[in-house]
């Protein structure tokens, strides 16, 4: 295959991507779209491998790499339940950082090619900071991962002074890369290339470290940029345009899921990254003074729970990471159809940033064959709680909080919520009255019509279903 | 030692009602009380004896007999100046009082040294009260009762009809007043078909009327109408005037018309003039719920329904005891969640803490000593309206590209960031990086355009797409492992090549693992 037919073949795979990220505008041309994704790289690795920049000696290695690789990702893809998607995503992220990282030093010994002048500080600075971008992807992953899985505390580790040690780190960084650019020789650059490479795992680590569970939606699509910016990096480290348009896309694709995502919650993108959710120092000092909410709690029994839900005509559920650990979407969706059958409206609420990552209830939901029509975002039925009977609200809790509307001094002031306190009665499905991932009391337990339903959703659930069949 | 709880039976003449329910009865005893119900007190209510002592009550045969064996009287109506003779001290008593209208009667039963709590008294404005609020339960019966009231003295249908026997328009309703009951009857009104408008001196209700289906009538004068605690005061006379016209146009118009407007401890105001009842077309009908505090209309007859210019005019006053086994069930729960409050430790025991305010605010006389009225309560006040502009910014915040334009300001700084950065880039960098830079920035527009577009249900596939497509590195690594090379030049194979097989397989893992794990997720996207 000739050079400018790999290079025609790379715009063909450039467009195949766009239009994959494209189809994903709505679930009907959506599965066309992975489809356009799976056909663009299948192009992109063939026209690689026949094409000029690989002789024949490289293939059995090619082919044995790739199966092995490619037997492992089916493997996990297969066996993953879909409430470990975020983990798996974030493990995944991780690979890319790695991958980015051992591209990049395989080209900085590779002395083929060899530059001169500007190139060759431009050359070297691309895999400079094309092996920064990647080792960060790849700590701060591995360390979402473990954080996302429950291998490793979800609280915010906050380290004394951590502003200051990563700002210390950034200087090392810079100054290794003027070292490194100004190198005499291929050995001497080594050497701040691997310091360079240990600084920037360590600051993925703190990073992720720093960032409290509530924000891991932020989080996982961060490193998701990260791991687009890092083949971006590497495309121009290769001089390969295909690498540099879909590292393109995939960065900004991520940082615009970052940033919605930290506009439902109300905060900066730059103080999440920064860490510490509700124990910053603004939040927590205020939060004592906060008002204690005031009332009592109303618990309430799975029975009672049904008949209510029977009685009602329109009901929305809200569903949080809780129904996601309880596993309880299939029941979930046996009620919302029996109450279909019976001609109650259900609907579900779905807020931006319930579950750990972006979309991760409309997964579930859609894994338990829930219709798509009748799940719906935030803004689309937030004006629709007056006119609901019943709300029911399945192991969330923040983002069902009235005191982001009432309370200014609560950390989670201003953050948009699902108004379920405006529906004739809401129940919450929830384990205990611990508070939520922010660590603020909730007042719309106490409200006047809400109920309390305690104990693991996935139990109650199935007995509000037993009293709803019977 | 359980208290006894006696129900006696209304002796107001036409009060079908009765204080607690065989259901309810039930509850009591659960809550640790003895319940002694005076033989055929629910009789009017369909609740008879037999179905009491089922339900745990014992009979007490004469009026007598239950006063002086009860600890607790449950009554609808305040007592008679024969019924207070029949209290005993100690005795606490729990019903209706109206103490503001009754002064006499108050410093009767103080006499008696008996505690009475007044359930017209409850501080309704404690969100925790509402359990136990019997005028709402009852205003809720009275709007109902009104729309039906209205329907039976009505010669016409409710609903607008096509037969073949011709067109049939709508009723059209007017409802004055938008409390409780007035919301009541706006809701049955709907139901029935009919198009029905209201008003209120609050314009805060207006949303409260739209959402059951009513059309809202503004008065055209600007006043603030609430009088504290949910209820309504007396308006300027501006807006009387106003108010007055606006009702003059509607009796010309409409059908039927329910007034319910009252203002707590004063006469109720008068709205429907005798002209505009002349006005109204005849087979018309006025509800008029005010008649016992002398009517919102100048031709009212309480407690009868008279026909005056063709008009009907029912002034019933005894509403409640027209729906007697609805309004006592209501009643009685309402009382049961005042015993509840009453008697935390569940032991048949009351505790009148006056400390709590719903309960400080019901006592109106404790062991002989009026209480009434209650100190003000010392509630939060309601936050102020915020101003709309905040809402409207609220709701900007959707998904989506933002629609409003971004700030000059912060457009111009944007702007000159990236002229400065592309400045740079253009006078040092080289030609060849240039071309690969246009790329670049040209990709990031691109990205940008098309994942605005992607809907939040699918944000997770979106991500693990992207992450599928990330592995696109694989092809930086599979240049690495064998690369034509010129001659002469040592290559350090072995370790590129190891370097070069480990990206390969592991994103691998990546592409095949995201690109499956999209497929999987994507297929339970279903209608």
């Amino acid at each position: 295959m000739s050079a400018s037919l790999a290079t025609v073949s790379y715009i063909g795979a450039t467009i195949l991507f766009i239009l994959s990220l494209g189809g994903l505008s709505n679930p009907e041309t959506s599965r066309r779209g992975n489809w356009y994704g799976i056909v663009g790289m299948t192009i992109a690795v063939l026209a690689t491998i026949f094409g000029p920049r690989v002789t024949g000696g490289g293939i059995a290695w090619i082919i044995i790499a790739m199966t092995v690789g490619g037997a492992v990702g089916l493997y996990a893809a297969k066996k993953v339940k879909m409430t470990q998607m975020p983990e798996l995503v974030a493990l995944m992220h991780s690979l890319v950082g790695f991958a980015a990282c051992t591209v990049g030093y395989a080209s900085y010994i590779d002395n083929s090619i060899t530059f001169e002048g500007a190139a060759k500080a431009i050359h070297e600075m691309e895999i400079y900071v094309g092996i920064l971008i990647g080792a960060v992807t790849f700590s701060g992953s591995v360390i979402a991962f473990g954080k996302l899985s429950g291998k490793i505390n979800g609280k915010p580790l906050l380290l004394p002074m951590r502003h200051f040690i990563n700002l210390a780190g950034l200087l090392v960084v810079i100054w290794m890369g003027n070292v490194f650019i100004n190198a005499e020789s291929a050995l001497g650059g080594v050497f701040p290339l691997i310091l360079m490479t240990l600084i920037s795992l360590a600051f993925g680590v703190h990073m992720v470290m720093a960032i409290g569970g509530a924000d891991m939606p932020v989080v996982v699509s961060m490193l998701n940029s990260y791991s687009g910016w890092a083949a971006a990096a590497t495309g121009f480290m290769l001089s390969n345009d295909l690498l540099i348009v879909t590292g393109a896309l995939v960065g900004s694709s991520g940082a615009i899921l970052s940033y919605i995502m930290c506009r439902a919650m109300n905060r900066n993108f730059i103080s999440v990254i920064a860490g510490g959710f509700g124990t910053g120092d603004g939040g927590s000092a205020k939060k004592g003074d906060a008002q204690a909410p005031a009332g009592e709690v109303v618990p309430v029994s799975a029975a009672d729970t049904a008949e209510m839900l029977k009685e009602s005509k329109s009901v929305i559920i809200v569903p949080g990471y809780g129904m996601a650990v309880a596993q309880a979407q299939h029941t979930v969706y046996e009620i919302t159809k029996l109450l279909r059958e019976k001609g109650v409206n259900v609907r579900f609420g779905i807020h931006p940033v319930a579950g750990r990552m972006p979309g991760h209830m409309n997964v579930l939901l859609a894994e338990a064959k829930v219709p798509y029509d009748i799940v719906l975002e935030m803004d689309e039925l937030n004006d629709d709680f007056p006119a609901t009977d019943v709300a029911m609200v399945i192991g969330a809790n923040d983002i069902v909080n009235p005191a982001a509307q009432d309370d200014p001094d609560s950390p989670i002031a201003g953050m948009p919520v699902l108004e379920v306190w405006k529906a004739k009665t809401s129940i919450v499905m929830k384990r205990s009255m611990a508070s939520g991932y922010a660590g603020v009391d909730n007042p719309l337990f106490y409200k006047e019509n809400n109920r309390m339903l305690f104990g693991d959703a996935k139990k109650m659930l199935d007995e509000v279903l037993a009293v709803l069949k019977s | 030692m359980p208290l006894i709880i006696g129900i006696p039976k209304e002796i107001f003449p036409g009060e079908k009602r009765v204080a607690t329910v065989p259901d309810v009865v039930e509850k009591l005893v659960k809550l640790g009380f003895e319940v002694k119900v005076e033989s055929g007190a629910g009789n009017d209510a369909n609740c008879y004896d037999d179905a009491y002592v089922a339900a745990g009550a014992k009979i007490a045969a004469s009026a007598a007999d239950l006063w002086s064996g009860s600890d607790i009287v449950f009554k609808v109506r305040a007592p008679s100046v024969d019924e207070v003779k029949l209290m005993k001290e100690g005795q606490t008593l729990i019903s209706f009082i109206w103490p503001a209208q009754n002064p006499e009667l108050m410093q009767q039963m103080a006499a008696r040294k008996v505690t009475v709590l007044a359930i017209d008294s409850l501080p309704r404005q404690l969100s925790r009260a509402q359990k136990m609020d019997a005028l709402t339960s009852m205003a809720g019966i009275v709007g109902y009762r009104a729309v039906v009231e209205a329907a039976n003295n009505f010669g016409r249908f409710f609903n607008g009809q096509i037969t073949a026997a011709g067109k049939i328009p709508p009723a059209k309703v007017f409802i004055a007043g938008a409390g409780v009951a007035g919301l009541a009857a706006i809701g049955t009104a709907v139901g029935l078909g009919a198009v029905v408008r209201a008003n209120d001196t609050r314009p805060e209700v207006a949303d409260q009327v739209k959402s059951m289906g009513a059309e809202f009538v503004k008065v055209d004068y600007e006043e603030e109408g609430s009088g504290g605690g949910g209820y309504a005061k007396v308006m300027s006379e501006g807006f009387q005037s106003a108010q007055r016209e606006m009702y003059a146009q509607q009796a010309k118009d409409v059908d039927i018309i329910i007034t319910t407007a009252l203002i707590p401890g004063k006469p109720a105001p008068l709205l429907i003039t005798a002209d505009m009842v002349k006005s109204m077309k005849p087979g018309s009908v006025i509800v008029d719920l005010a008649a016992e505090q002398g009517g919102n209309c100048e031709l009212t007859e309480p407690g009868k329904v008279v026909v005056k210019h063709g008009v009907s005019i029912v002034g019933y006053t005894d509403f409640p005891s027209r729906l007697a086994k609805q309004s006592s069930t209501l009643y009685a729960t309402n009382l049961f969640r005042l015993a509840e409050e009453l008697c935390k430790t569940k032991d048949g025991n009351i505790d009148v803490n006056m400390d709590d305010d719903a309960i400080r605010g019901l006592t109106v006389i404790k062991a002989g000593e009026i209480t009434w009225p209650p100190p003000p309560l010392n509630l939060p006040a309601p936050p102020p309206p915020k101003p709309a502009a905040a809402v409207a910014e609220k709701k900007s915040g959707g998904h989506g590209a933002s629609s409003e334009p971004m700030p000059v300001k912060n457009l111009a700084i944007v702007f000159g960031l990236g002229a400065l950065m592309f400045w740079l880039v253009g006078s040092y960098a080289p030609a060849e990086f240039l071309g690969h830079f246009t790329v670049f920035v040209l990709a990031c527009f691109v990205g940008y355009m098309v994942v605005w577009n992607v809907t939040p249900a699918l944000h997770t596939p979106l991500m693990s797409v992207t992450n599928a497509i990330s592995s696109i590195i694989a092809i930086g690594a599979l240049v690495q492992i064998a690369p034509p090379i010129a001659e002469g030049v040592d290559r350090h194979n072995f370790w590129i090549g190891v370097l070069a097989f480990i990206g390969l397989a592991l994103t691998a893992v990546n592409m095949f693992g995201g690109f499956a794990v999209t497929r999987r997720m994507l297929a339970m996207f279903r209608k």
